[in-house]
């Protein structure tokens, strides 16, 4: 069910974001979802795109430090309290979130939320019990 | 010109040829002392072929085995200890780990001829017994709080102990107990001067009168800008913890240069190649040989600082060789916020913390005080998508190079081959300080 994250390190300068993107566009790569967590010194672009195994290796040709991790992906309606609804459930469940980033779709009305958790498995399963819908990469693609 | 006192006059301005057969009868004297008491300085001489009975004046010095850093590295703790350690009194010494760590040991005669050292300093500077020395080196292992406090107290002024650090509390004793004398690095120096700036103080207002400034690099800009802010007349003073500590050459009213107690410490100029003497004048690397202390008498030491020797009449009546600010080093030696700094240090750490030694040092000065940033490339292995770990990994990285130097860096992670490389070859250091 895991969506694959490409986690890309990088430092905090101009034109970093947009040398990435670039490669990516390259080769004919689409981004799905991006979230950058930076610091002064350094950032970490969180890609997720439609074809993540040509990614990492064309990132990886040009130097890039690349992580590719599994993270979960929730389908949420697209309304007041939704997030908070499926964060609650994983709090109940004891379950921390790292990170988490949101992107919306072009045509239904729902968000799809990314979530960075330790337990994959486990945060898929209470998101489930508790009636949310997993999206995978291919749901990622189709949108 | 002005009137001039002297700590002790009979030395500071003996004529060249009496201060020659003074430096002789000391050095042959020392010579005999280390061959019987420092089996590895023997082994030295005997491997040169000279023995004691080379040397029979200053002229015979040049035949003599240098010492140097990895010498003292090698005879760490004890090898070059030419006394028993129950006639040994102190130690002080240099930061870093075993390798790099200098430790020096003196009997009271070598506390005594270091403190004189350091009271013709102060006085050199002008201070009297009704001066209020405030000496704001760090005390301890490090050389420079110990002299100069001897110092003030062999002159007789009344000294106050601060140490470094706590500017309010700095400011506080200067302005209630009226200080005229301040000794400290000067980027302390010039951070007290902005701090009582700050505070509205005008430089008239504030007691001082003089400076004794060392263990560190520093500009002529920057002598100019602590005397203008804190209203006094800025002096420099040179000496390293091998030789003896602060006051291996001090400088007078004149500014132009430092005068070397060379009854104590005779000064050569080296090729550093070659290690052949060069003639007065020349730039080359300082080496110095202690005449005539007990404990640790380092013969033909080699600084690695280059500098120049003049023997050029000095206004002030002192006949001491002066020598220049050194200008550069020999070996890859930084000067950090006091603190002697060696690229391999931080090579070592990184190996040991598991990253590639992919490191670049920049050290740049900001507002008069030495910023240290150490830019470490990310091992592929280490890295992870959470900004607070790799926040942690620097954190952690900079504790270590911390317990190592002495120092804090600020550590920066950065992306593999981010490192700038010409010719293949990584820049390891940039120097952004203009000093010289």
């Amino acid at each position: 069910m895991a969506i694959q994250q490409l986690t890309v390190f990088v430092q905090n300068k101009k034109g970093t974001v947009v040398s990435v993107t670039n490669i990516l566009s390259q080769n004919n790569i689409n981004l799905r979802a991006l979230s950058i967590a930076e610091t002064q010194d350094f950032g970490i672009l969180r890609l997720i795109v439609d074809n993540a195994e040509l990614a990492e290796s064309v990132l990886k040709e040009n130097g890039y430090l690349i992580k590719t991790i599994d993270v979960v992906g929730v389908k949420i309606g697209d309304a007041p309290g939704k997030l908070s609804a499926a964060l609650g459930v994983l709090d109940k469940a004891d379950i921390n979130v790292e990170y988490l980033y949101a992107f919306m779709a072009r045509t239904e009305r729902h968000a799809y939320v990314v979530l960075r958790v330790e337990d994959n498995a486990a945060a898929e399963q209470v998101l489930t019990d508790a009636g949310f819908h997993m999206i995978t990469l291919a749901d990622v693609c189709k949108l | 010109m002005e009137q001039q006192n002297y700590f002790q006059k009979e030395i500071e301005t003996m004529p060249r040829e009496e201060m020659r057969k003074l430096q002789s009868e000391k050095l042959v004297k020392q010579v005999k002392h280390v061959y019987e008491n420092v089996p590895y300085y023997r082994d030295l001489m005997d491997k040169k072929g000279v023995s004691p009975d080379d040397i029979q004046s200053i002229d015979d010095l040049h035949k003599l085995p240098f010492l140097t850093k990895a010498d003292l590295r090698d005879a760490y703790p004890y090898g070059l200890l030419a006394k028993p350690l129950e006639d040994c009194v102190r130690i002080q010494s240099t930061s870093g780990t075993t390798g790099r760590r200098v430790v020096a040991f003196y009997t009271q005669n070598d506390i005594d001829l270091w403190e004189d050292c350091c009271a013709r300093a102060i006085v050199a500077v002008g201070g009297t017994k009704k001066d209020v020395c405030q000496v704001a080196y760090g005390y301890g292992l490090f050389t420079g709080g110990p002299g100069l406090n001897g110092g003030s107290h062999k002159v007789g002024c009344l000294t106050l102990p601060l140490s470094s650090g706590n500017t309010e509390r700095q400011i506080q004793f200067m302005t209630d107990l009226q200080a005229t004398i301040l000794c400290c690095t000067p980027s302390y120096a010039a951070y007290i001067g902005e701090s009582l700036k700050e505070m509205g103080y005008k430089p008239e207002d504030i007691p001082l009168k003089a400076g004794i400034f060392g263990a560190e690099p520093w500009t002529e800009e920057m002598r100019r800008g602590i005397e203008k802010t804190l209203g006094i007349k800025a002096y420099d003073i040179y000496g390293l913890t091998e030789t003896t500590g602060p006051g291996v050459s001090f400088e007078c009213s004149e500014q132009t240069g430092m005068h070397i107690n060379e009854d104590h410490f005779y000064a050569e100029i080296i090729d550093p190649d070659t290690g052949e003497v060069l003639p007065e004048g020349s730039k080359g690397e300082l080496v110095f040989t202690s005449l005539d202390k007990e404990a640790f008498p380092l013969l033909r030491y080699r600084t690695r600082d280059i500098c120049v020797l003049s023997r050029k009449p000095c206004s002030c009546g002192r006949t001491l060789v002066k020598m220049a600010k050194p200008m550069g080093r020999t070996d890859d030696m930084l000067i950090i916020r006091g603190v002697n700094v060696f690229p391999s240090q931080i090579e070592t750490v990184l190996l040991k913390e598991g990253y590639e030694p992919n490191y670049q040092i920049v050290v740049d000065r900001v507002k008069n005080n030495d910023t240290f940033d150490v830019n470490v490339e990310m091992p592929a292995e280490k890295f992870t998508d959470k900004v607070a770990e790799v926040m942690a990994m620097e954190k952690s990285l900079a504790g270590a190079l911390k317990t190592m130097l002495g120092i804090n860096p600020a550590v920066h992670l950065v992306p593999p081959k981010s490192i700038v490389r010409s010719e293949g070859k990584a820049v390891r250091v940039i120097d952004k300080r203009k000093l010289i």
